[in-house]
């Protein structure tokens, strides 16, 4: 057992309340790695797999302490180190990779001066040598020209580039253990497999241990030896990675495996009632940003949605999906072309449309934690559309509220509280009560499921669908992510730098044979299957296909 | 509603400290005080009831006269109210003013927002008690114009605070959902912006009480605040100074109670902030 990197045993962590009431994060959670071999640790926001990663430091968030067990470093329990020693092991013995590598740097230092902090303040290397060393790192992590990219500030370098930066800074000092949360979270698909593939290769190249810590189970078979399946803080299920994708034994293992975004077998055609005249026709819009209009978003773009009908747009960030959301619900004045409304043309800016107009056209953003204000209760939140459109007075809102409510699928008495007083499932449902509050033709929902966990995000989905069969609404649907889009559109628009690069019925775009760029989006999205990422890098190379903006 | 309100009075006196609760005491008797200071009082605020200046506390007078042979006690409860009504008010206007311009200049943006944000810090550049002494030298002090003058320099610094918050409000999306619903500036200000605001802005208003206190005091002193025969604690003080000569405690009362005040809301608003601010991890610990 001694010769594991690192073996954590019956760790239980607590969360303490302002007056001293200790509530369990983190129950009896037991692992052990071997050298060179990578951990995943797997569930949804709130499992505690964070918590136990950072465990591993000897380290805690404020709020946080360590009811119990040990967590074994070459033999000696971590949780018993004083402050000066743990802070001897933290970036030596073992390092951390956070899931935002663009909100881990600072921004006014060059990139070398923060990789190389750890051996210079340690006094482990001399400067040069460091800095020689992290050189060789950016060489194995495939970054372009090694030599010289330690010396751009991180503003200057993409996202999928920072966190590869981020992972060589933690390899300075060679860890026996590598821990990594959610590294590849917040990078499109098409730069996710890049990463992924650099953090493989290190793994294998350094024979460093690792603990990966995810919720896309897709993503974690392909890096990871064995998985460890959480659920609220206890183990739900652990074993090698082989038997938990294909015979998992517990209930909850197979949910996550049937929410995991892989590309379905077949992308079925839904049988859509939506021919006829559109409902809303963009057409030519040219839109973007800067005064002197220098930073086109949208170029000539142009899509209709019909009636009860859903439009699929997806893209990588910065392709302009988002944009084209703003403009068509106004937020934002197109350059050029025009937005039709059942035939009438729609006032470019918010101030000129009237309120029937208004209301017709929803939108529903990404992040339901600020779309939502957190002063105000679930019935002032969803009260104010009933007032604003439709005059209504306090006993119809109060009955209408408890309606919406049970229409996504919530308590009506959920209507007293306040937004931090919910998940972020239920969040994201009122989030789209309140969109449905106006009784709108059309909802256009930005990313609405991107920052749910996949369980909680496949919910929704199933929501959206019944949703549509019963109130006939039409849904322009946003999202980088295709498996989603796959399951859900009737049609589908692929952006690419603000254009539309192809459209057309989903079946027909998302079926091979494939416009290239489809075909890399299509391609990116991870398998549940070992050794996938070998395939797909093995095809990358063969045809010579390279991500956008990389 | 009013259960919200019932739990957060309870979960406030959970929290209290030792200090909080003292300040709040003190806070409280210098309010009730001022409310009640017709009925606490033993004399009227003007009667003269000895001949000799400065007689020393007792025989009825439980501070002993001032400078007139007036009961210094009954004073100090008429200059105590006289004080605390004029600060509030000054408080209030600054913030009426402060907090709508701040929120309008958040929303509006740009050249509204530039043009009044720059006219506040050319006001911002004038020293404050200058600025009240060549207003006030023009127009006579009276207690209207007292108001009206330091709610408006004080004004300028509310509506720094109120549009820095506005500003990182406004860009949040719940914001944004209102505004593509077609809201107004008004439900926006009101309804948007203030209730997210309201934390900062409670602690500021303490802050702001405590400055116009120290304002209307240090200008009565000067001449230029309050006129006799009226009262407040800053012209108490300056009345009473040939006391000290005297041997007696008289001007210190009413600077005693300046600072009981001043330094009470202070600490009262520290508490407030760190109970409201979760997120300080020190506090967690």
């Amino acid at each position: 057992m001694t010769s594991n990197v690192i073996d954590v045993r019956n760790l239980s962590v607590d969360a303490i309340a302002k007056r001293g009431e200790r509530t369990p994060i983190v129950q009896d959670v037991s692992f052990s790695v071997a050298p060179g071999r990578v951990v995943a640790l797997i569930g949804e926001s709130g499992s505690g797999k964070t918590t136990i990663s950072l465990a591993c430091l000897g380290y805690t968030r404020p709020g946080c302490a360590f009811r119990g067990g040990e967590i074994l470093l070459d033999g000696s329990d971590v949780l018993q180190f004083d402050l000066a020693r743990r802070q001897q092991i933290r970036g030596v013995d073992i390092s951390y990779v956070a899931q935002s590598a663009a909100a881990s740097f600072n921004s006014s230092l060059s990139i070398n001066h923060q990789v190389t902090e750890i051996p210079l303040i340690r006094n482990l290397m001399s400067r040069d040598d460091a800095t020689r060393k992290a050189a060789a790192l950016y060489g194995e992590l495939d970054l372009p020209s090694p030599e010289t990219i330690g010396r751009r500030y991180p503003h200057q370098v993409s996202g999928g580039q920072l966190q590869r930066l981020m992972a060589a800074m933690a390899m300075m000092c060679s860890p026996k253990l590598l821990i990594l949360d959610e590294p590849t979270t917040a990078l499109d698909v098409t730069t996710q497999i890049e990463v992924l593939q650099a953090f493989k290769n290190l793994v294998r190249e350094n024979q460093t241990s690792a603990i990966y810590v995810s919720h896309d189970l897709a993503v974690v078979a392909q890096i990871a030896d064995e998985i460890l399946v959480l659920k609220d803080g206890r183990m739900v299920e652990y074993g090698s990675t082989e038997t938990i994708i294909t015979v998992p034994r517990q209930d909850y293992t197979r949910q996550l495996i049937a929410a995991a975004h892989v590309m379905p077998a077949e992308v079925k055609q839904r049988a859509s009632s939506g021919d006829g005249a559109p409902l809303l026709s963009v057409s030519g819009v040219t839109a973007g940003y800067g005064r002197q209009r220098e930073v086109p978003a949208l170029r000539d773009v142009s899509l209709d949605v019909r009636v009860a009908e859903t439009v699929g747009v997806i893209g990588e960030s910065g392709s302009g999906k988002s944009t084209l959301g703003r403009v068509i619900s106004g937020l934002m004045t197109p350059w050029k072309g025009e937005t039709l409304l059942r035939g009438e043309p729609l006032a470019a800016s918010l101030k000129q449309r009237t309120r029937d107009e208004l209301r017709d056209v929803q939108i529903v953003f990404q992040m339901a934690d600020v779309a939502l204000n957190p002063r105000h209760t679930v019935a002032k939140i969803l009260g104010r559309p009933l007032a604003f459109y439709f005059g209504a007075d306090r006993k119809a809102i109060e009955s209408r509220v408890g309606e919406l409510l049970e229409l996504v699928g919530l308590d009506p008495a959920f209507a007293r509280r306040l937004p931090r007083e919910l998940s972020g499932g239920q969040k994201q449902r009122v989030n789209l009560a309140r969109a449905l509050a106006a009784d709108p033709q059309l909802i256009i929902c930005d990313e609405i499921t991107s920052a749910l966990d996949t369980v909680v995000a496949e919910a929704i989905l199933d929501l959206l669908v019944s949703l549509q069969d019963r109130l006939n609404v039409a849904y322009i649907f946003i999202s980088h992510d295709i498996s989603t889009i796959a399951r859900i559109a009737d049609r589908v628009a692929v952006m690419r730098d603000g254009e539309i690069v192809e459209s057309g019925p989903t079946a027909e775009v998302l079926r091979p044979p494939h416009h290239d760029y489809t075909d890399l989006l299509v391609r990116s999205v991870p398998d549940l299957k070992v050794g996938w990422l070998e395939t797909v890098m093995e095809h990358r190379r063969r045809t010579g296909q390279q991500a956008a903006g990389n | 509603m009013v259960e919200r309100i019932a739990i957060a009075l309870r979960e406030a006196r959970r929290d209290l400290t030792p200090t909080a609760a003292v300040c709040l005491v003190i806070i409280s008797l210098v309010l009730l005080a001022a409310i009640l200071a017709p009925f606490l009082a033993p004399y009227r605020e003007g009667e003269i009831l000895t001949t000799g200046s400065f007689v020393s506390p007792g025989d009825g007078l439980l501070l002993g006269s001032d400078y007139l042979g007036r009961d210094l006690f009954s004073r100090l409860f008429y200059g105590l109210r006289l004080t605390v009504v004029v600060s509030f008010m000054i408080a209030f206007l600054a913030f009426l003013v402060g907090c709508s311009l701040g929120f309008l200049a958040a929303v509006l943006g740009g050249r509204f927002d530039m043009l009044i944000s720059r006219l506040v810090d050319a006001l911002i550049a004038f020293p404050a008690i200058m600025l009240a002494l060549i207003v006030l030298t023009a127009l006579g002090p009276s207690i209207p114009v007292l108001v009206v003058t330091i709610a408006f320099i004080d004004s300028t610094r509310v509506f720094r605070v109120a549009r820095a918050l506005g500003v990182d409000i406004v860009v949040q999306d719940y914001i944004e959902a209102a505004t593509v619903r077609g809201e107004r500036f008004g439900w926006l200000m009101w309804h948007e912006i203030l209730p997210n605001a309201l934390v900062p802005l409670a602690a500021e208003f303490g802050i702001r009480f405590t400055y116009a206190i120290l304002f209307i005091s240090a200008l009565s002193f000067l001449g230029l605040g309050v006129q006799p025969p009226q009262a407040d604690l800053g012209v108490l003080i300056r009345e009473n100074m040939q006391g000290l000569l005297y041997g007696t405690f008289s001007p210190l009362y009413p600077a005693l109670c300046i600072a009981a005040i001043t330094v009470s809301i202070n600490l009262l608003v520290d508490w407030y902030l760190r109970r409201n601010d979760a997120a300080s991890p020190e506090d967690l610990q």
